[in-house]
């Protein structure tokens, strides 16, 4: 049966690849589930909690020496020296920062499965760790940004006197700047955000932050292609640099989450950005740990400013809320499992022809296999393309104002000429028709839409008047008239009653909620 | 009222005096009917209304007729129109109760449709009696008169015919696919030309070989109209046939001289026009193009059969479990579920939901079902209150605070295409942005597309899942597993 051992991390690393709930789930799939006695400690799992889920606790070679090894940082060299050539390794290996890294694990023979290289497409979303950990980075830079600043998120009133509210800008849209805006405004802050990709300010405005175009002369903002934000252009970029100036000096809370894969963080915020912002502002800058979105952010250190400001390079935010982090992350690889285990009988099927599965293969068979072939994936509104193709249906024919009034005046004129020339009754008779006309368009023009069919029937019932014509045609000395006639009026009598109770009927049906 | 010189009149002259002034009565009150349909809390008094003003009128013709009986020679006719009449009544009368009592509303729209053609088939019958029995009418007005028996038979035929395929389309016994002839617009327009040409032909030669001729022309016709025109545009039909089965009204006024005919065919015939005029816009569309039918025929412009990328499919526990958690609920019904009959667990479910607290409201689009109101009908027989069943303008903006959205058995009117993509054929309809929720859950038979034969982008996106299966059992699931 194939062994998962779930290890102890490194010292500072407070997360767990496996919970006992996910843990419980492994076994599930088929698979015999070790953990490493002590792994779970950090993140608040007691080893019994494991055991009591069906996993076996065993010291740190066994579990090292499983053939599935489920972790959350990147090994160290000692650590790829415990594991067995052939055995497969799934943790954040981030391919494109470490080439030794993936280099070590190939000549150990290692399968190595990393996490954070799973592509953005639909299904692959319950995989995405980066999404999962950036979810909770953003909620908890947010609680660090809180704890720093001496002052209320919320605007109040009180009797002491009147307490504004924070001004929070959050830099970058993503998952966990989307995070960061909604923690940000659920505590009451303004909170404003900026991205490069203009498609993301619905989203923000979904969850209560307000979206700072950047405005950039003659230049189409870029659509991104594939989920994640790309480079930007020198316009674009001093552009945004104004942008983030002016804000620094007005916002209490600057919390920065660019970053774009596989290469260093932008720089978004200057030291003289920094030095114009309030005494006792925070910064939270979440790209510490890729260079850094502020200058002179430290990464994993606190650091406070000459004027007063405190700038926040922590790179373990995720890692400061291990249990959720590790539910979330346990969830993950157990959704990557699933997928190796088509048939839930413990045994691993690879199928290269899987974009998720070749995507996060790093190293296999003792060769790197990273970085796998491009996946283009659009999360952007995909119609933007074939628009410009396709030629715009023609424009639906409006009538003028013009031509409009002519064909009005046309109409009373027509009107005006039939009743001048046609003898006595029907002058008249013209002018009951269109006063009815008129009225009938203002009476049923305020009709509510829910009363649609009601109001269908009742004209029904009502249209069964043509009965007058027929009863005043029974009664004329020609049988054939009056059978005629009489069938008329058995069809009208038929539409009056008919149309006049299921009306009722209908309008019986319709309560108020309050009614019952 | 037919004015003939003769002796002892004096009596029928009283009673056409009186019955003027019941009509004037009448006509208000039928104005007061329609007038009090327009809210829930004054309709049922509207009900009142048209049912008195239609036993006024009703009442002051039957004096009429009696009096009218001076005119004639013999007691036979009299007593022989009077049985006839009160028997014509009386059976029509209890035909017309039954049905209304029996109809289930879903299958309302074929009820009114049948109803519209009985409109049709009187105002031909009229139309004829004005052809054969056509004494004392004013030598300078036999022309008109002849012109008014032609468009009254004219118009009563097409409604007639038409209504009657409305009918059989739908209620499935006629295939709702439109009926495509070649050359259908050319044999519509030739029709109206063919139909001017016999009014002046018979205008000056009334012969009842024109009368029959034209009343055939007719009655194929509205047959053709109503065939060549798809399910999905029913709602638009119908109402048209409801403005027809009153223009038809209308002119028999002209024709008999009856001012009431001709106020009540008005106030009718405006009303359907208003409606397919809502629901025309409601689909983007001139009123040209829906009766000229063949929407969705063409290939559409953009390749809209492709997979547009990957469903994400779920099950009943997990709409349950997704429920549970929601604050606000909107439910968008169309046309499917009408079919599925799932109104009443829909229904179980909304009350269900609403004691645990959450906010749960209905999205109808104008065009959803078969007929104008339609969803509207079938949820207040399931007895959801009036009062959270939203029309589309006053929920659009709020889908965006929405937590969970249920599509059941609705498609193109939660097509995000629509708003969005402007090579689409349905683009520029006004649609229930469904897609602006944070989950949206599609009730579904298959991935087939909608009436338009238009591919919904929402079924692709990632905050929608598909949950397949009959309506009513899948809502029934969820109930279960709530």
């Amino acid at each position: 049966m194939t062994r998962i051992g779930i290890v102890t991390e490194q010292p500072g690393e407070t997360r767990v690849a496996a919970t006992p709930q996910t843990a419980a789930k492994l076994r599930a799939l088929g698979y015999d589930i070790v953990v490493e006695s002590g792994a779970g400690h950090e993140s608040s799992f007691p080893d019994a909690s494991y055991e009591a889920s069906g996993a076996a606790i065993v010291d740190r070679a066994t579990a090292w020496g499983s053939d599935i090894v489920l972790k959350v940082a990147a090994p160290t060299d000692a650590e790829i020296a415990l594991l067995q050539p052939g055995a497969t390794l799934v943790g954040v290996l981030a391919p494109a920062l470490s080439p030794d890294l993936l280099a070590a694990l190939a000549a150990r023979g290692v399968t190595a499965l990393a996490m954070d290289a799973v592509p953005r497409i639909s299904r692959a979303q319950s995989m995405d760790v980066l999404s999962s950990m950036a979810n909770i980075a953003g909620y908890r830079a947010v609680v660090e940004a809180a704890n720093e600043f001496g002052r209320f998120f919320t605007g109040q009133v009180t009797a002491a006197g009147k307490v504004p509210p924070a001004k929070v800008l959050v830099a970058g849209a993503g998952v966990a700047g989307l995070a960061a805006i909604g923690a940000a405004s659920s505590l009451g802050a303004i909170v404003r955000a900026t991205d490069p990709r203009p498609e993301v300010a619905d989203q923000v405005a979904s969850i209560g932050g307000t979206y700072l175009d950047v405005v950039v002369p003659d230049e189409a903002k870029e659509v991104s292609s594939d989920g994640y934000a790309k480079a930007t252009s020198a316009a674009y970029d001093a552009a945004a640099a104004q942008l983030y100036s002016d804000q620094a000096a007005d916002v209490d809370i600057v919390i920065t989450t660019a970053l774009i894969p596989g290469r260093a963080a932008p720089r978004l915020l200057t030291a003289a950005d920094v030095a114009s912002m309030k005494p006792g502002s925070v910064v939270v800058d979440m790209a510490a740990g890729q260079g850094g979105n502020v200058e002179g952010s430290v990464s994993g250190e606190r650091v406070v400013t000459e004027n007063g400001v405190v700038i926040l390079g922590y790179t373990d935010l995720a890692g400061r809320l291990p249990q959720q982090a590790s539910q979330l992350y346990g969830t993950n690889l157990l959704n990557l499992m699933t997928l190796l285990t088509p048939a839930k009988d413990g045994t691993v099927v690879y199928d290269e022809n899987d974009v998720v599965q070749r995507s996060v293969t790093v190293t296999r068979d003792g060769a790197v296999t990273w970085p796998p072939p491009a996946v283009q994936v659009s999360a952007a509104p995909a119609a933007k393309a074939p628009t410009a193709a396709t030629p715009v249906a023609p424009e639906k024919k409006k009538l003028s104002a013009g031509a409009k009034s002519g064909l009005i005046a046309a109409g009373i004129a027509a009107l005006f000429l039939v009743c001048a020339v046609s003898p006595p009754p029907l002058p008249q008779h013209f002018l009951v028709l269109t006063l009815s006309v008129v009225i009938g368009f203002y009476v049923i023009g305020k009709v509510a839409h829910s009363l649609h069919t009601p109001l269908m029937s009742i004209t029904n019932a009502i249209s069964g008047i043509i009965i007058v014509g027929a009863m005043s045609q029974i009664v004329v000395p020609n049988p054939l008239v009056q059978v005629l006639a009489a069938i008329a009026v058995l069809v009208a009598s038929i539409n009056i009653f008919g149309g006049f109770a299921v009306t009722r009927r209908m309008l019986a049906m319709f309560q108020r909620g309050d009614q019952k | 009222m037919t004015f003939v010189y003769s002796p002892d009149l004096s009596g029928l002259i009283l009673a056409q005096s009186i019955a003027t002034a019941a009509y004037i009565v009448a006509a208000l009150l039928f104005i007061l009917a329609l007038a009090g349909l327009s809210k829930q809390e004054s309709a049922r008094r509207g009900v009142v209304y048209g049912v008195s003003g239609m036993a006024i009128a009703l009442a002051a013709t039957l004096i009429v007729v009696i009096a009218s009986g001076a005119l004639v020679p013999d007691d036979v006719t009299l007593v022989l129109g009077v049985s006839l009449l009160v028997a014509a009544i009386v059976i029509g009368g209890a035909i017309g109760l039954w049905r209304a009592r029996v109809v289930e509303m879903t299958g309302m729209p074929e009820l009114i449709a049948l109803l519209h053609s009985f409109v049709g088939l009187a105002a031909v019958l009229v139309g004829w009696n004005g052809h054969l029995y056509a004494e004392g009418i004013a030598p300078e007005l036999v022309g008109i008169h002849h012109a008014e028996v032609f468009i009254g038979v004219f118009i009563g035929a097409v409604t007639f015919t038409g209504s009657i395929v409305a009918f059989l389309k739908l209620s499935g016994r006629m295939s709702s696919k439109p009926l495509m002839l070649p050359g259908k617009n050319f044999l519509n327009v030739g029709a109206l030309v063919l139909f001017l040409l016999l009014t002046v032909w018979y205008v000056i030669t009334p012969s009842i070989w024109l009368l029959i001729a034209v009343t055939a022309l007719a009655l194929a016709l509205g047959g053709h109209l109503v065939a060549s025109i798809g399910g999905g545009d029913m709602p638009v039909v119908v109402s048209m046939l409801n403005s027809y089965s009153g223009w038809a009204a209308a002119a028999a006024g002209f024709l008999l001289n009856n001012d009431l005919l001709i106020v009540t065919g008005a106030l009718v015939g405006s009303s359907g026009a208003y409606l397919s005029y809502i629901m025309c816009k409601a689909m983007n569309r001139s009123f040209l193009s829906v009766i000229a039918g063949g929407f969705g025929i063409e290939a559409p412009s953009s390749g809209a059969d492709e997979e547009q990328g990957e469903y994400h499919e779920t099950d009943a526990g997990s709409v349950a479990d997704l429920l549970r958690e929601a604050r606000t609920v909107i439910i968008t019904p169309g046309y499917g579920m009408a079919v599925a009959q799932a109104q009443y667990p829909v229904a179980d479910l909304t009350q269900k939901l609403r004691e645990r607290g959450v906010d749960v409201r209905f999205g109808i689009h104008p065009v959803a079902g078969r007929l104008p109101g339609h969803m509207n009908v079938l949820l207040a027989e399931a007895k959801v209150p009036y009062d959270i069943v939203l029309e589309l303008d006053e929920i659009n903006a709020d889908f965006d605070m929405t937590d969970v959205v249920l599509v059941i058995g609705a498609n193109d009117t939660v097509n995000p295409a629509a708003a969005e993509d402007p090579g689409s054929p349905i683009a520029g309809m006004p649609v229930l942005q469904v897609w602006n929720a944070k989950d949206v859950v599609v009730f579904k038979r298959s991935m087939a597309s909608g009436y338009a034969g238009v591919q919904n982008p929402l079924f692709f996106r990632d905050n929608t899942q598909m949950l397949f299966g009959d309506a009513k059992e899948r809502v029934s699931d969820i109930l279960g597993a709530l």
